[in-house]
């Protein structure tokens, strides 16, 4: 029996068409537009100005606070202004516009390939060269990494966990980058549990990537705290807390941190930006990102520097088909649409999905048919159908009560309804609601 | 940039399940026992099925254009359901005027009032089959014996079905293998266990209901009706006898699992399960009538409101009491 969460949870289409395809190197673009916020928490305050030169590796913008990364540029060349530009999520976000010139990198950072797996840091010197590397949640959510390496007072780490789950249809860029950086991610889990004091790791990793399980338990060979947990393939796994207790078969209460049972979560990604940060002093500046769909001509996995227009990827992977509905910016589940394609990859962008028009409408909704489906299937035990009803007629209260805030959002209870009922819309209108009352009430 | 995209919040895919898809399933599950009513009570049966399934279409299309003059939704299947159950519910001789009434009363009062598929408080067959029971107690409580392809319709040939043999003391009840096929009296689809039961599994397997309310209330029903025939096995029929007789399989699997009538979560639906088999097994052992299966459920629809609001699925991370 493959280990996974209890509760609920759906097995849509895998539909993984780049699975099979190595990670290329996407070329160097013309220009790079950087956000200044690409994480969770305030913006980082900006360090260069118009007409400035800039290397690789060059930091652009500070950390502006305990919640908020250091953003470094990703190209060389010149700072062609400082502006408003549109991110995914349809707000302009101020941004530092670079045209490339050239592609000189900041002397400090090894660009070689060579595998470090020695190191002589401490834990507080890790901490401080990741922080220094603006590393952030690579999963999509970006929370800033050295907040979840200083667990709150009175709690310590005892599992870091690495989350190589992609639960999400289509996305492959953890499958990929396990594939051809194994052992570097097996060093980065170490430098993390050293940096936590956490003596077990473990890296979970779906059924469906069975190439991946077989590569990873062999490289994990060498560690005999590294465990390679292999789960069952069911959405949404790669949720924190579904996969700490698949993992650990603790559940986290609601309202609580993974810290309160003793674990900490990163992402593939995350820990081999880790790797690379430590071993290599190269910061945040490129990630891996799929660009799939099924009309697409050439899905792949790309290595892309920040900033690079989505709209090039689509180029680069064969161009835009013609009957697109959606370019969604993440997986299908989660992902936000796109309004336009000319927004910038960020930190936390795991994947470029292009929908066909006719997959991209959704049907008319009928009255609900109490089927109980919604809940079967929600994996944090909520009852979708009522927090919708309730959201609808603005029964905060009730809301409350019936916990809309312990939603994570999944739409697993979208999906699955035979009526057609947009329950995650409702439920997350509420959920902002019900957050901002309780959050009055406390202050 | 010209192309115009579309924009939605997520989740951007969908399972592609359809009210149609499960309304049809219950359809396709409902063929075995129609076929065995058809095989035992021939064109009586064939006459009341009709019926029942026409006039409850005809009702849902007549009210959905003419009164309520809202979209035409009888293609998504629920009124085939109903009038299907409903005609199930019926003995086969009963006369068509009344399988006419019958299904007026299900969807003319017991579902389109209140809002249609999904808004209905009671299960519109139910309500139809107990509202003739009580108006024409003498028509709807005579069963024609079962034969082979029979011709008869009205002129049948009645007896009593097993449950009335056991309250009234009388007769030699079928064996276990009749009852289990359906040879034997009763409504129109209530008599084969077999084919229900192949019904269940194919509801199963389409994800269309879960296990909890059909099994836990045969299991209610066969606790309780175990332990009053190890008390005294003279007065009270063996637990097996009570699962196999009657409508019990078809109120568990057909009757109480409708959507709309049955409480939201595990919890809740075994709550509302133990309700309907308890209620049902005092009716048979102690109530006037020999079979308590549609009350119970229709009582058991009565609390589904109170059951959704109380009984609250087990929820991620639920703190304990002490916590």
């Amino acid at each position: 029996m493959l280990k996974t969460f209890r509760i609920g949870g759906i097995h849509p289409p895998e539909n993984k068409l780049s699975a099979n395809a190595e990670i290329e190197n996407f070329p160097v673009p013309r220009q790079v537009i950087i956000p200044l916020a690409q994480h969770i928490g305030a913006p980082a305050n900006l360090l260069v100005k118009k007409g400035d030169l800039v290397q690789v590796g060059t930091l652009l913008a500070e950390s502006a606070g305990f919640i908020s990364a250091n953003i470094h540029s990703s190209v060389s060349g010149r700072v062609a202004k400082i502006d408003q530009a549109m991110g995914a999520s349809g707000y302009r976000k101020m941004s530092v516009f670079i045209d490339v010139e050239g592609d000189e990198w900041d002397a400090a950072i090894d660009k070689s390939d060579i595998f470090i797996d020695t190191c002589d840091f401490t834990a507080k010197e890790i901490i401080s060269k990741i922080a220094a590397a603006g590393i952030v949640g690579m999963g999509g959510a970006a929370f800033p990494t050295l907040v979840k390496l200083n667990p709150p007072l009175g709690m310590s780490a005892e599992i870091l966990i690495v989350n190589g789950v992609e639960c999400e249809p289509y996305l492959t860029s953890d499958h990929a980058l396990m594939m051809s950086k194994g052992k570097e991610i097996l060093v980065g889990t170490q430098l993390l549990m050293r940096s936590l004091g956490a003596l077990k790791g473990a890296i979970g990793i779906e059924n469906n990537k069975k190439d991946a399980i077989k590569l990873m338990k062999e490289l994990a060979l060498a560690y005999t705290d590294i465990e390679i947990v292999p789960l069952k393939v069911r959405y949404p796994q790669g949720g924190e807390k579904q996969l700490v207790e698949a993992i650990t078969n603790r559940q986290i209460a609601s309202g609580s941190l993974p810290i309160s049972v003793g674990a900490v979560v990163q992402n593939i990604g995350t820990v081999f930006a880790v790797y690379e940060a430590v071993q290599k002093n190269k910061p945040l500046i490129e990630r891996v990102i799929t660009v799939t769909g099924k009309h697409l001509a050439k899905p792949c996995n790309l290595r892309v520097r920040i900033g690079t227009s989505i709209a090039d990827l689509i180029e680069y992977a064969g161009g835009l088909p013609e009957d697109t509905g959606k370019v969604i910016f993440g997986g299908p589940m989660m992902g936000k649409a796109l309004v336009t394609m000319a927004v910038p990859v960020v930190k936390a962008c795991s994947g470029i999905l292009i929908l066909p028009s006719l997959e991209s409408k959704r049907e008319f909704a009928s009255d609900c048919i109490r089927c109980a489906k919604c809940v079967d299937v929600c994996p944090m035990g909520l009852v979708p159908n009522y927090l919708m009803t309730v959201s609808d007629f603005a029964d905060w209260g009730k809301a409350e009560k019936f916990d809309i805030v312990d939603c994570i959002e999944c739409g697993s209870c979208t999906y699955i309804c035979p009526a057609n009922r947009p329950l995650l819309d409702y439920i997350r209108i509420g959920k902002v609601k019900v957050g901002s009352i309780i959050r009055a009430r406390k202050n | 940039m010209s192309t115009k995209l579309i924009i939605s919040p997520s989740p951007h895919i969908h399972s592609g399940d359809t009210i149609e898809k499960n309304m049809y399933g219950v359809l396709i599950a409902l063929i075995p026992a129609s076929l065995v009513s058809f095989y035992f009570f021939g064109l009586g049966s064939l006459i009341v099925t009709l019926v029942s399934v026409c006039s409850c279409v005809f009702f849902e299309f007549f009210i959905q254009k003419y009164i309520l003059k809202s979209k035409i939704r009888i293609s998504d299947g629920s009124a085939f359901i109903t009038g299907l159950l409903l005609a199930f519910n019926l003995p086969s001789n009963l006369p068509i005027w009344i399988v006419v009434i019958g299904a007026l009363v299900a969807i003319g009062i017991a579902k389109m009032p209140y809002g249609g598929l999904g808004n209905n408080i009671f299960n519109p067959a139910l309500v139809g089959r107990v509202f003739l029971l009580i108006s024409f107690p003498g028509q709807m409580t005579v069963w024609p014996v079962p034969g082979v392809f029979p011709m008869q319709y009205t002129d049948a040939l009645t007896g009593a079905t097993t449950l009335n043999m056991i309250k009234n003391n009388f007769g030699e009840i079928p064996s276990y293998t009749s009852m289990f096929l359906g040879n034997m009296g009763g409504s129109v689809g209530e008599i084969s266990a077999l084919a229900l039961l192949l019904g269940f599994a194919y509801m199963l397997w389409k994800k269309i209901i879960t296990w909890h309310i059909p099994v836990v209330t045969v299991f209610t029903v066969f606790a309780f009706t175990g332990i009053m025939y190890a008390v005294d096995p003279m007065i009270y029929a063996h637990p097996l006898v009570h699962i196999l007789s009657g409508g019990l399989l078809l109120g568990a699997i057909f009757m109480a699992t409708d959507y709309a009538t049955s409480p939201m979560t595990k919890r809740g639906m075994i709550v509302y399960a133990v309700g309907i088999g308890l209620i049902s097994t005092v009716i048979r052992l102690w109530g006037a009538y020999p079979e308590g299966i549609s009350f119970a459920i229709l009582i058991m629809n009565a609390f589904t409101p109170l059951i959704n609001i109380y009984v609250k699925p087990k929820r991620f991370g639920e703190r304990k009491k002490n916590d």
